[in-house]
């Protein structure tokens, strides 16, 4: 029969040899491997004061972005609802009143805004979806929580800190990656 | 009165020595779980435990205290009286041994001579295989009394490995007896240590590899744990145990493993006498100390060596296990003792 794969490796049934039996000479072969993994480097990462460092891509927890002045960019247009192909967002849309100019950009925006993190796939096409650059995904990811209803971020969660009161919680949410 | 009339100072010295040695090997027993982790740890490119205390030294310490902290279950259909006594019989057989072996020479103090062994009695290594016979039923005992079935099936196991081990264990010692012709292990050092005599190893080369390979077979060590094998027994033996009586087995694991170290090191390796070297030119005393150490470097580098073949190779099965204790050990040890045997004929 033709082998399907060049990895076919032929399984031997044939008696141990004399020194198989022995046992011995292999042992010693794999003591003698053993004994080499002393002096490799170990790729230990001592995780509460070493972190390994999440590749340029990686897709964390939501945040809801803000523009220079600090004032929500979100519009509530919905389209990362539509977007999402694991149903995770819902939002409710409010009229701007005139007072409230200075915390939203435009006319429209996000009343309410959640995110199931349980149903999130975080597969970032809310991000793409977005057209005014008002959610990204950023380098974090969900804390354990004690009940389902705690995975349920609204916007107190997701609203980056404002940039001009809070630089610091800014500069912690939007990551080291875009910090840089 | 004349029955009060001996020796008391003998008594007391020989209390001290015995409370010196069993504490020592315990607190060594303590360390080598931890250098049982680490040596795994090193050998599988981890870092091991360290992060009670510096370089993780207190963590036997932890381990030792959430064994205590544990509660205590003792199943409702086992053997009270057995399920109690198990876990201390397989402790007390593991630290009897150390009273015959010779942890050095003689130290003079307070104008005492003072052999550093609890015990030279003349049957020495005898009293060593009876008393590890013994700790078998501490095995057997725990594993009868659990009424567990897996208990009990890892019990037959243990005893039946350690019958046919001891066998093989026992003919690989004669031939070394033969050449040395004593059963006490102070003498058999000391023939060593005499000048012009090479360590035992050199002239029983065939009969130390066949002890070392019974001596890891009676300790229940990997390659021979199949009395623990999780895979197949859950956890063997103790397996109903909690606490300090699961903690007494762990333990008597480790202390055996350390007098199985000594016995090695005193049979074959010269015990305390130290290599290449007069141990006559130095002081009495220090030339004792300097033995004492010689012999737990000898333990350290036995009980590396039973780690290292642990982490390196996996376990027997049942059937190979008994093939080779039966099959290959047992007339390789008749072999090496014909030998023996012929070899002091020809030099009468």
């Amino acid at each position: 029969m033709e082998a399907l794969t060049n990895r076919v490796k032929e399984v031997s049934r044939k008696p141990m040899s004399f020194s198989e039996r022995l046992y011995i000479p292999n042992i010693l072969k794999g003591m003698a491997i053993t004994f080499s993994h002393m002096f490799k480097k170990q790729p230990t990462i001592r995780y509460p004061e070493q972190k390994r460092e999440f590749s340029p891509v990686f897709r964390g927890l939501h945040v809801l972005n803000r523009d220079e002045e600090g004032r929500e960019r979100c519009t509530a247009c919905g389209l990362c609802a539509v977007a999402c192909p694991a149903e995770a967002i819902t939002m409710e849309a409010a009229e701007r009143l005139p007072s409230e100019e200075h915390l939203y950009r435009e006319e429209k925006y996000a009343a309410k805004y959640e995110i199931n993190m349980l149903r999130c796939i975080f597969c970032g096409l809310c991000e793409e979806a977005c057209p005014k650059d008002a959610i990204y995904l950023s380098e974090t990811f969900a804390p354990a929580n004690f009940t389902r209803k705690g995975f349920i971020y609204g916007k107190d969660e997701l609203v980056i800190p404002n940039q001009l009161t809070d630089p610091a919680g800014f500069a912690a949410a939007r990551g080291a990656a875009r910090n840089n | 009165m004349t029955l009060l009339a001996f020796d008391w100072l003998l008594i007391i010295e020989k209390l001290v020595l015995i409370a010196i040695i069993v504490f020592a090997s315990l607190g060594i027993a303590l360390y080598t779980t931890f250098a049982e982790r680490k040596v795994a740890a090193i050998l599988q490119d981890r870092p091991g435990p360290e992060r009670a205390g510096p370089f993780g030294l207190f963590q036997p310490f932890a381990d030792g205290l959430k064994l205590i902290m544990k509660e205590e279950i003792i199943p409702s259909s086992a053997n009270r009286t057995l399920f109690i006594l198990g876990p201390g019989l397989a402790m007390t057989a593991a630290l009897m041994t150390c009273a015959v072996i010779p942890w050095g020479g003689t130290v003079s103090l307070f104008g005492r001579e003072i052999s550093l062994q609890i015990a030279d009695i003349n049957i020495g290594i005898l009293y060593v295989f009876g008393v590890v016979s013994v700790g078998i039923y501490g095995m057997m005992i725990g594993g009868w009394a659990s009424n567990n079935k897996f208990s009990l099936m890892a019990a037959l196991r243990g005893a039946s490995q350690a019958i046919s081990y001891e066998l093989a264990m026992s003919i690989a010692l004669i031939a070394l007896l033969m050449t040395t012709g004593s059963l006490s292990l102070r003498t058999i050092v000391e023939q060593q240590m005499a000048p012009g005599h090479l360590w035992n190893i050199a002239y029983q080369p065939l009969g130390f590899i066949l002890f070392f390979i019974c001596a890891m077979a009676e300790c229940n060590r990997t390659p021979f744990d199949l009395p623990e094998a999780e895979n197949e027994l859950n956890f063997g033996y103790h397996q109903e145990y909690s606490s300090m009586k699961l903690g007494f087995y762990l333990f008597s694991e480790y202390v055996n493993m350390i007098m199985s170290s000594a016995v090695m090191a005193s049979l074959y390796f010269g015990g305390y006498d130290i290599p290449f070297f007069n141990e006559s030119v130095l002081p009495q005393n220090i030339a004792a100390l300097v033995g004492v150490g010689a012999l737990l470097i000898k333990i350290v580098i036995f009980i590396f060596v039973f780690m290292w073949i642990r982490w390196t190779i996996p376990r027997f099965r049942y059937d190979q296990l008994m093939n080779l204790g039966w099959k290959s050990l047992i007339p390789l040890a008749l072999v090496n003792m014909l030998i023996t045997g012929a070899f002091i004929l020809a030099r009468m």
